[in-house]
């Protein structure tokens, strides 16, 4: 029997049409337990002031709420302790960050930035910014068909050259999970600084950055059931003692003078301006709410839809399903088209039976174009979503053809 | 908006129908058409002679509603002089964008004043508007 974790999610109850509604785009953002909902309007009611500034009661509060939700993320993958956590906006914003203050700074003419062609655009584009003002040179790890990385490829491209590796851990249009492991153990040596976007995998699999042992891991809150605008960047604390600010102002500052100034300690130095605290807040309860569950519940919850659906789909003539067969190398990601029709419509017309699905190239144009893909469609799972959930939509993607006078 | 009055008859035959899907090597003017967001890609071929448009077509892949909007705009403006087509083409903007004041103008847009719809659709605006805006940019070119 699966426990109904959808009762705890009040955007579940609400009915369109009379109809509620098949929540498939969580890889887009996923939706909000009550009491994250709640722990944000508790906060505002009883706790709201700025953190780190006043002696009152408020602002004191508000200190504690942003510094223990710090202490909960550092402890839920694993970190040496709450220094090494630095709240941004989201896993982009944590990207950026590393490209300034780490990739302009270190990096020069004939080093070697390598990505992955399966990175997602948020992944790709600063680099190029710092690929051209420091004239590193980009370089790409490719993939098969499924999107899976090859080891003799990571094997060539990772060397005396390679001097900063960005690579996303989970591919966020086929779901598939890369070798990071391996990746890090090739880049220690040749003591390449490693950075893994985590926006796909720090949801959906358990992370332990100390076994991971990654310089550098970004992620986004509201990819597992926190607000939009808050997300982490974790780093090694010796790395972060060695970058400089990206941002500069309020907060970050130990003395100020009229031509100089000293910084705060990390994190602190990293984070200018009154911060994001609610959105903290609301990690730290969505952290908890995904505890109490388990990491690994999850990963198996996940993998038993994906299968369940994988298992009604794989026999539809008229659908092209992508992605690696083996499911312990993906994500609940299913990434497919319908034949004859515009992943658009597809959309369109799913909708139109209340479930939600992501269709266009998913901000990842090199990887759709490696696959020779124009677009796809892409239905991507959470834990609370149901074996009903996947039964409306294989109904619904039957009927999909019809609509544009196909034969189903 | 039901399916059935997004996904009219008019458009599921335009979609289908590929009489107007060709490239046209001796072009006057050829301009791309891209929607970044959802991978609408057209290029649209344009031939003119003496201000009149002889020939037009498209290559490319789309959604049904770029699809058939391309070709309904295609039947619509071949054989007919560019002063006139760019009449045609504003309206059909002003249509889409709900700017429309002087509804009689609306004959002009022949099959196209059926796409009237896709403008209560703010997520498909961009893809019944992609040819007509190649076509917009095509005529500044001139």
């Amino acid at each position: 029997m699966r426990i109904d974790y959808k009762k705890d999610f009040p955007i579940f109850q609400k009915k369109i049409n009379g109809n509620t509604i098949v929540y498939l785009d969580n890889a887009a953002t996923t939706h909000k337990p009550r009491k994250v909902i709640e722990s944000i309007e508790e906060y505002n009611k009883n706790y709201n002031g700025n953190p780190h500034r006043g002696a009152h009661y408020l602002s004191m509060e508000a200190t504690k709420v942003y510094e223990d939700s710090r202490k909960k993320v550092a402890e839920f993958i694993g970190a040496k302790n709450e220094n090494e956590i630095v709240f941004t906006r989201n896993a982009t914003e944590s990207l950026n960050f590393l490209a300034y203050s780490y990739g302009l700074k270190n990096l020069k003419k004939g080093d070697e930035i390598l990505l992955s062609i399966t990175n997602h655009h948020s992944n790709i584009v600063p680099w190029q910014m710092v690929a051209r003002k420091t004239g590193a040179k980009l370089v790409y790890l490719t993939s098969d068909e499924n999107g899976q990385l090859i080891k003799e490829d990571i094997d060539n491209k990772i060397n005396e050259n390679t001097k900063l590796i960005s690579i996303s851990h989970v591919n966020n249009i086929f779901g598939t999970i890369h070798p990071v492991e391996y990746i890090i153990e090739r880049a220690k040596l040749f003591s390449s600084t490693v950075i893994i976007d985590g926006a796909q995998s720090v949801p959906h699999l358990k992370t332990d950055v100390k076994n991971l042992d990654a310089d550098f891991i970004v992620f986004s809150g509201h990819k597992m059931l926190a607000s939009m605008g808050i997300g982490v960047l974790y780093g090694k604390e010796e790395n972060l003692h060695r970058l400089d600010p990206f941002l500069f102002g309020g907060d970050m500052i130990e003395y100020v003078d009229l031509y100089d100034t000293t910084y705060d300690e990390i994190p602190n130095k990293f984070e200018a301006g009154t911060q994001n605290v609610e959105g903290a807040l609301s990690l730290m309860v969505a952290i908890e709410y995904i505890e109490n569950i388990g990491m690994d519940k999850i990963q198996s919850l996940e993998k038993e839809l994906l299968s369940y659906a994988l298992a009604k789909l794989e026999d539809k003539k008229f659908l092209k399903l992508y992605g690696v067969k083996d499911l312990n190398y993906r994500t609940g990601i299913i990434p497919f088209n319908v034949e004859d029709v515009h992943p658009h419509d597809v959309a369109t017309i799913l909708d139109n039976y209340n479930i939600a699905i992501r269709a266009g190239h998913h901000c990842a144009q090199p990887f759709m174009k490696h696959m020779g893909l124009n677009s796809s469609c892409r239905a991507s799972l959470y834990f609370y979503n149901t074996f009903e959930d996947i039964d409306r939509f294989v109904e619904a993607l039957g009927k999909v053809r019809g609509y544009l006078n196909y034969e189903s | 908006m039901s399916l059935n009055e997004i996904y009219t008859e008019l458009i599921r035959y335009h979609n289908k129908n590929r009489a107007n899907k060709k490239e046209i090597k001796d072009a006057t003017i050829s301009e791309r058409g891209h929607n970044p967001s959802c991978g609408d890609d057209i290029t649209l071929y344009i031939k003119i002679d003496k201000d009149i448009i002889i020939d037009a077509g498209f290559t490319g892949s789309g959604c049904a509603i770029s699809q058939a909007s391309t070709s309904i705009m295609i039947d619509l403006i071949k054989d007919k002089n560019i002063n006139e087509v760019g009449d045609i083409l504003e309206t059909f903007l002003k249509m889409i964008r709900k700017e429309m004041q002087d509804e009689n103008k609306l004959d002009l847009l022949g099959d196209a004043f059926y796409l009237r719809n896709i403008s209560n659709m703010p997520a498909r605006v961009k893809c019944v508007v992609l040819p007509w805006h190649s076509l917009k940019v095509s005529l500044e070119k001139l």
